[in-house]
């Protein structure tokens, strides 16, 4: 009998067991937010960005394995990169720094990469409102 | 690390016994029951002492049962069979409730100009007879309600639905597919005129089950073919299967009563223990009018694929009515339809209990849920935006 274990990537597996970033962010230079009840996918993303490039990322996620693992490597792939490079990422490279997923799991990596964009673009409308970089930093 | 399997309503493991019971008809016992000579006859005889202990399980008589491949294909044949048979009338009562084998069924007639009513339930999961009683039309061919859901574990009053149709000179089918080898059957107490059973959910072989189809009970065949099971369904038949679902079904009812006991008192430690340890957890399905084996609980804040994928890393086996764990990506319709939000839904953990089920293995799974659950809590955007 195979298990359900066999539904992921080893890769996969390792993200689900061991999310890396989970968690809040204190003022946040950017949030996303996005998901839905109904299809049972909730992310949320928290950026930290200082002079363009992303220092830091941490996600809260309600949803399956698939998405518990994107969001967990999308954090991942962003830190260090500068907001260009961030928005290059889309849902196809994050399912495939995840070793693939499952046809049915793989609308689960959209939810990354919409988190993505729609933190980036809090971040951008933070910036026009000319609030600073890093709130916190400034405490 | 021993594999705790708590998905009994999915399927069961073959009883070894009934294994034992079916080999000589893959070898020695080959013959087509169709055949004249001495190896048809054997295997001829065969199914007709399973088609004895099938009938006696349900207190029917052997000629009321009609073999099947399994579940699916009795609920089809029991609604098709009558809605066919009775073109004049082309109204079927049903529930919001039932197994797809019925929705779709319904759905794939509704298509065709029949018009289906689907009775509501309420927060329990009980259909209310007044609601059957007031949707009968002079259209009405056939009520069908199960007579236990198999996520929920609610236990319907078939009974008392039975009698509506009856007096109303409508056929009443029930699904008892989760019911069959597991609680007592009766079908001339309880009046139903069909009834679908399904062998591998009662430690029998996958790919065999059964309608039972009361004496004068006017349906079109499912199968057209060689005249096999009296001209109700053509095929030859499934020979190991069938001795096989006989022998499970001889079982079922020797060990009944004692698992009925020893099964509600594991379901119910489960299910005192699950509420007790975890926060924000409500159960779902009626709290007593509920099968012996059956624990569904919802868990706030918690989606179920990802509890179900920790669980399984414990090795415990189990199940649940997210949308992520479904192949058509919707939360249950069952869950849905006891008025639970999407997030409930998505929340749900099913386990359900059988034969080799121990108290060890109830208070392993106490041991390891409450830390998946705070763990996955822990991850969650909804318990913030609660808090």
């Amino acid at each position: 009998m195979p298990d359900i274990q066999s539904l992921y990537s080893e890769k996969v597996m390792d993200h689900f067991r061991n999310p890396r970033n989970v968690g809040d962010m204190e003022n946040p230079d950017g949030t996303g937010h996005v998901g839905n009840p109904i299809c049972g996918d909730i992310m949320e993303l928290y950026i930290r960005v200082k002079d363009n490039i992303i220092t830091d990322a941490k996600f809260k996620t309600f949803g399956c394995g698939a998405a518990i693992a994107t969001s967990s490597m999308v954090t991942e792939m962003i830190m260090g990169k500068t907001i260009d490079e961030a928005l290059e990422i889309s849902n196809k490279t994050v399912a495939e720094a995840l070793g693939g997923l499952p046809a049915a799991k793989m609308h689960c990596s959209v939810l990354a990469e919409d988190a993505l964009r729609s933190a980036i673009d809090d971040y951008h409308s933070k910036q026009k409102k000319g609030e600073p970089e890093t709130k916190a930093k400034m405490n | 690390m021993k594999r705790i399997y708590l998905d009994h309503a999915a399927t069961t493991p073959t009883h070894p016994d009934v294994v034992e019971a079916m080999l000589p008809y893959f070898s020695n016992s080959f013959g087509n029951p169709s055949s004249i000579y001495s190896y048809g006859q054997e295997a001829k005889g065969a199914v007709e002492k399973a088609r004895e202990k099938v009938a006696t399980l349900i207190n029917a008589r052997d000629e009321e049962i009609v073999f099947t491949s399994g579940g699916t294909e009795a609920d089809n044949f029991a609604i098709e069979g009558v809605a066919f048979a009775n073109p004049k009338h082309n109204h079927i009562i049903t529930s919001t409730i039932e197994h797809h084998a019925i929705i779709e069924t319904c759905k794939f007639l509704e298509r065709r100009g029949f018009e289906i009513t689907y009775l509501p339930v309420d927060k329990d999961g009980l259909v209310n007879p007044d609601d059957a009683r007031e949707a009968i039309t002079n259209k009405t061919c056939l009520i069908s309600i199960m007579h236990a859901n198999n996520e929920v574990g609610t236990i319907q009053p078939i009974k008392e639905l039975a009698a509506i149709a009856r007096e109303a000179g409508v056929y009443f089918h029930t699904d008892a597919v989760q019911t069959a080898g597991q609680l007592p059957i009766n079908v001339d107490e309880l009046g139903m005129d069909l009834l679908s059973i399904s062998a591998h959910k009662l430690y029998g072989p996958k790919g065999v089950g059964a309608l039972y189809i009361r004496k004068g009970t006017k349906l079109v065949p499912f199968m057209h073919g060689g005249g096999q099971e009296r001209n109700r369904r053509g095929s030859t038949e499934n020979v190991p299967g069938i001795v096989g679902f006989g022998k499970a079904t001889e079982i079922a009812l020797e060990v009944m009563a004692g698992e009925i006991e020893r099964q509600t008192r594991l379901r119910d430690r489960l299910i005192n223990n699950i509420l007790e340890q975890i926060d924000g957890v409500r159960l779902n399905g009626h709290p007593t009018k509920r099968l012996p084996n059956n624990v569904n609980v919802s868990v706030d804040y918690v989606e179920g694929e990802s509890m179900l994928l920790n669980l399984d890393l414990e090795n415990i086996c189990a199940s649940t009515g997210s949308a992520c764990s479904s192949s058509s990506l919707e939360a249950s319709h069952v869950l849905l339809a006891l008025g639970l939000g999407h997030e409930q839904a998505h929340g749900s953990l099913r386990f359900t209990i059988g034969k080799w089920t121990t108290e060890e293995d109830i208070d392993r799974v106490m041991e390891v849920l409450p830390r998946i659950v705070t763990k996955l809590s822990a991850m969650s955007p909804l318990l913030k935006s609660h808090k």
